[in-house]
């Protein structure tokens, strides 16, 4: 997906904050939320017994993006989304789209810039019991006003994309649960928007279903290239699925980020927790592990893509002490993978527990992995 | 909690209970105690008469012209169904009976349809279907604009609630008055009294219908782009559309229920009429007949309504674009194809008046012949039951036994036993089940005693609000206080005991009868499916309807009231017992099994204990169907508020019928408000794991 991203900037969030409480303006005294000591404020609104749902958030989300808010139940990342598309107001803050402020739009431009550039997707699927899945899908262009006919055939256009075919005059409760979700994501996409919301779309499904829709929303990324902010509080699912990943707690964003920054780099202890039970051989590719090439690696014989998986290449590995080369899109070698280069970038992410013992002796071949 | 902490909970209700016993002995010997003094009466008759003939005055004018407005359509609707051939209405009943439910209820609407026919019914049952229909969509539009409003406005909520509580706690008949004095004699006081008794209901479905739209529902709306709106009829709406169907379909049966019973005054020609009409002059045969008429009507409306409420919503609620279609011909090609046949057959248009058949003079000959033959029998019954269990909880033994009635005299070492029984039953209820079934036992034992129209007005209004204080706050406490103060002050008092003394006693009856059923019906599945179709029919019958075969029995007086208050109230008391003994959390029920309990254990030690807060919620509802049965009950022979509402009625007096009516609606609301706490205050305890 990396290769679709551009650094076009599609929506701005600038210092957004919701905070919950009694009196909660009069900690803002510029409604752009740009306070100059934000960290000290939230202390205030806390000790004040107000909730920081969403605390001074910043991030921007760039054209074919898929940037994924992680964070617990409670962390502001519902919030946030709902931030982003005005469906909760914020306290304080800016949400830029295309220069302009979400925030500062009327009531009739902001129900424009909904039929016109966002879609959503919800946990609950959302869908009106009334209307059978077609119907369901055309809803958002019922709303603009579009004929009957043209409405009809773009959510055929997007019933074909989802897969749900033969399924078009079914009613909610005729589907099981991926179904109706697939249904939520059709109807999102039915207006053709540039900016796409998900809200624990997968949450409710079962893991196998789960896993399905996983892919299938990648296969339809994958054609649409749509900017997307997907919330979960699934970390595994955040890994397979973002570009960039931010993690939130308590409102605050904890830290911005690759999925790989984050399990190399955790900023602190409550993001190393989640990378704790990360599958590394997964996550890590050929040239997450590579090493620039030297010397001696002239009788390297092997070749593979960048982003193969470690998984796949450790079979490989294990046979063949002296790595292989790691080449991109064009055959160019960028480096040298080993077995060694593999052992060294788990190591990162591992605590180091101090289990080994020195043995003194006449001469090491092999250091400890520490 | 220790001994001695409990000992200083018990304290106070203990001491109320001395204190409620002491004076009931002292209301013995000093009877001026027993009412409320005089000096705290208000003449409030007067002004509230003067009031309202003031606004009679000023706006009658144009509610008299609101009334000549509304007699229109009804005039309209009344019309055409007196032209339409009756296979044609029938046809379109039955078309209406498929889509919503299917063959069954189509083939038992054809019966109906034949029923009302035959037996001559089709005018009457005409005209007042046509006020039902009039006035239907009229509570649905207003009960769902203000049902919107509420929804939409806290404020607004915050007043209709309470408004609609007092309205529904207000005896129907109580606001026929100001209605028949702003509007007149005539149909427009069925159309309007049905419209203002039924649309409450729809307010509080369309509330909470909307309210439970899913938010999910409401944000994929707004992001789909709706505007407000769209939003609201386009989104919650449908996706409240189940509740709110469940709201038509209570409002249509009571819409039904008040235009049988609005015609015992602005009577013309319709069905409740005619059941009052033969009714005054004995003739039951005609009334039963006519009272099945309204008992199928009801059903049938009951089912069509339900089950296109309970399809809202769903995949079977819509049917494809073909199928439609097709449905479509087949409705059309059936009205043509009947209007056709009624020219050829016109006993398909009018119901021939050979084919009438003529049943009421066989039953009326039957009715004579069974009370003739069982005169002893049924008298009997009614006169035991009216010595031993009325009298004494009227006006107590020390009033009732006599060589007359029990067969000896009162002696004193009679009242001896008597006190020492209910000591010994008080002493054992308190060891084996709780110091609150206790006192109890000794106050019902007082009440039996010395009768409950005999005990000191401050001894009852003592002991209910220590109840109050007991299971609620001080806020109730008020509230009941406020109450009873008007009660006192309005000198209704003694009417209110009467009728208190009527509604308690059948309240007990139906409790202890019902939730003995409920719990039969919950053990048994083959009793079960016996009670639960009755209990339906009783359920949505008009009231009106219930009292007919009691009064063919026993004729007028305060037995026939009693039971037909009986009849009406037991439903809720069996309904509410079976349902909470039958849908207990398994996982509890087997680990009870797996702890080996018998039946007998598992009844009464695991499933009783945990059903009861349902239970003592079917006690709230029993309480509140009997109130409303009252007022319909003082037809044929109870005193006390509802007689009053009556004779307000029939003599056009607003003050009186008013002052009784509220007088009901709070003795209604203060019982509620308790139960609901008592109810509240059993499943609280549960939840802290302590004992009741």
């Amino acid at each position: 997906m990396t290769s679709n991203v551009t650094k076009e900037v599609v929506l701005s969030c600038k210092n957004v904050w919701k905070v919950y409480g009694p009196t909660p303006n009069k900690f803002f005294d510029k409604k752009n939320g740009d306070l100059s000591n934000p960290q000290q404020s939230i202390d205030e609104m806390r000790g004040a017994n107000h909730v920081t749902a969403a605390a001074n958030v910043s991030f921007d989300l760039h054209r074919g993006e898929i940037f994924v808010v992680m964070g617990l139940s409670g962390s502001g990342k519902s919030t946030l989304v709902r931030c982003l598309s005005r469906l909760v107001e914020p306290t304080a803050g800016e949400v830029l789209i295309e220069g302009t402020d979400l925030l500062s739009l009327s009531k009739k431009e902001l129900i424009d810039i909904r039929r016109h550039k966002m879609g959503m997707v919800f946990q609950a699927f959302g869908l009106l019991p009334h209307l059978n899945v077609i119907e369901n899908i055309a809803f958002p262009l019922k709303l603009q006003g579009v004929p009957e006919a043209e409405r009809l055939e773009r959510a055929q256009r997007v019933i074909d994309l989802v897969e749900l075919n033969g399924r078009e005059y079914n009613f909610p409760d005729q589907l099981s649960g991926g179904q109706q979700q697939r249904v939520g994501i059709a109807r999102s996409l039915a207006v053709e928007p540039d900016i796409w919301f998900l809200d624990e779309p997968f949450s409710a499904l079962d893991p196998l279903i789960r896993r399905q829709m996983q892919d299938e929303f990648l296969r339809i990324q994958q054609v649409l290239h749509k900017s997307i902010v997907f919330i979960t509080h699934d970390f595994l699912e955040a890994l397979r699925i973002a570009d960039r990943i931010m993690i939130m707690k308590d409102g605050e964003v904890v830290q911005i980020g690759t999925p790989l920054d984050l399990i190399l780099n955790p900023a602190d202890d409550y993001v190393f927790e989640f990378t704790s039970d990360v599958p590394w051989e997964r996550i890590l590719h050929a040239e997450d592990v590579m090493r620039p090439v030297e010397e001696r690696d002239k009788i390297v014989k092997g070749g593979v893509a960048k982003d193969t998986s470690v998984e796949d290449l450790l079979p490989y590995l294990a046979e063949h002490e002296n790595g292989v080369l790691v080449e991109d899109d064009a055959g160019q070698v960028l480096g040298v993978a080993t077995a060694r280069g593999v052992v060294k970038a788990l190591a990162t992410g591992s605590e180091d527990r101090q289990v080994v013992r020195e043995i003194p002796s006449e001469g090491d071949t092999q250091e400890p992995a520490s | 909690m220790s001994a001695s902490s409990v000992r200083r909970a018990m304290a106070v209700p203990l001491a109320a209970v001395v204190a409620f016993l002491l004076f009931a002995v002292l209301g013995v010997f000093a009877e001026g105690l027993v009412l409320p003094p005089a000096v705290f009466e208000l003449p409030l008759t007067a002004p509230l008469n003067a009031a309202m003939s003031w606004f009679v005055d000023i706006f009658g004018g144009l509610f008299k012209g609101l009334a000549w407005l509304l007699d229109w359509p009804v005039y309209w609707a009344q019309s055409i169904l007196q032209w339409l051939p009756w296979s044609i209405t029938a046809f379109a009943v039955c078309v209406l009976a498929y889509r919503a439910s299917g063959v069954g209820l189509t083939i038992f609407c054809v019966l109906t349809s034949v029923y009302i026919a035959s037996f001559g019914y089709w005018v009457p049952t005409m005209n007042s279907l046509a006020l039902v229909l009039v006035s239907v969509p009229m509570s649905i539009a207003l009960g769902f604009a203000i049902g919107a409003w509420g929804f939409y406005s806290e404020r607004a909520h915050r007043v209709i609630m309470p408004t609609l509580d007092l309205l529904q706690t207000v005896p129907a008949f109580a606001y026929l008055i100001p209605i028949l004095l702003l509007f007149g004699f005539g149909t427009t006081v069925g159309l309007i009294s049905s419209i203002i008794f039924a649309f409450p209901p729809m307010v509080r479905n369309t509330i909470v219908g909307l309210r439970n739209v899913p938010e999910a529902i409401v944000e994929s709306g707004l992001m789909s782009g709706a505007d407000e709106r769209q939003l609201f009829w386009q989104v919650r709406t449908p996706a409240a559309l189940r509740q709110i169907l469940l709201g038509v379909n209570q409002c249509t049966m009571a819409a039904l229920s008040m235009v049988i019973i609005a015609s015992i005054i602005g009577g013309t020609n319709d069905i409740g009429w005619e059941v009052t009409r033969t009714m005054r002059k004995a003739q039951f045969g005609d009334s039963l007949l006519a009272g099945v008429v309204i008992a199928l009507i009801a059903m049938v409306m009951d089912r069509i309504t339900w089950g296109l409420a309970i399809k809202a919503g769903t995949s079977q609620g819509a049917t494809r674009e073909g199928a439609q279609k097709r449905a479509r011909v087949t409705i059309i090609g059936g009205f043509a194809a009947l209007a056709g046949l009624c020219f050829v057959f016109p006993g398909l248009a009018v119901w021939p008046e050979a084919y009438v058949i003529e049943a009421a003079g066989v039953i009326n000959e039957a009715v004579t012949e069974f009370v003739a033959t069982y005169r002893d029998v049924l008298k009997t019954i009614k006169n035991n039951f009216f010595f031993f269990v009325m009298l004494p909880v009227k006006s107590g033994m020390i009033e009732t036994v006599s060589p007359f009635s029990w067969g000896f005299k009162l002696m004193p070492w009679h009242m001896a036993v008597y006190a020492v029984l209910i000591a010994a039953l008080a002493y054992v209820s308190a060891r084996r089940i709780s110091p609150y079934v206790a006192m109890l036992v000794v106050v019902v034992g007082t009440v039996y005693f010395f009768g409950l129209t005999n005990i000191p007005w401050i001894a009852i209004a003592l002991l209910v609000l220590l109840l109050a204080h007991q299971l609620e706050d001080r806020r109730l406490v008020i509230g009941i206080g406020a109450g009873l103060l008007f009660l006192v002050v309005t000198g209704s008092w003694e009417k209110a005991m009467l009728s208190v003394y009527i509604v308690s006693l059948s309240v007990l009856i139906c409790f202890l009868l019902g939730t003995t059923i409920g719990i039969l019906a919950a053990e048994n599945d083959r009793i079960s499916a016996i009670v639960r179709p009755i209990s339906d029919t009783l359920q949505t019958m008009p009231l009106f309807v219930i009292l007919i075969p009691f009064v063919m029995l026993f004729k007028i007086g305060e037995f026939t009231a009693l039971l037909s208050i009986c009849a009406y109230a037991i439903v809720p008391a069996i309904r509410y017992s079976e349902h909470g003994l039958r849908n207990l959390p398994k996982p509890v029920i087997e680990a009870a099994e797996s702890l080996g309990t018998t039946r007998m254990q598992m009844l009464f030690q695991v499933k009783l204990p945990m059903a009861l807060p349902v239970i003592l919620l079917g006690l709230n509802q029993t309480i509140m169907y009997a109130i409303a049965m009252l007022v319909i009950a003082a037809l044929v022979g109870t005193n006390g508020l509802g007689q009053q509402v009556y004779i307000g009625l029939s003599d056009g007096d607003f003050g009186v019928g008013i002052i009784a009516g509220i007088g009901m609606a709070i003795i209604a609301m203060s019982a509620d408000r308790l139960t609901q706490a008592l109810s509240r205050r059993v499943k609280g305890a549960r939840a802290d794991g302590a004992m009741v």
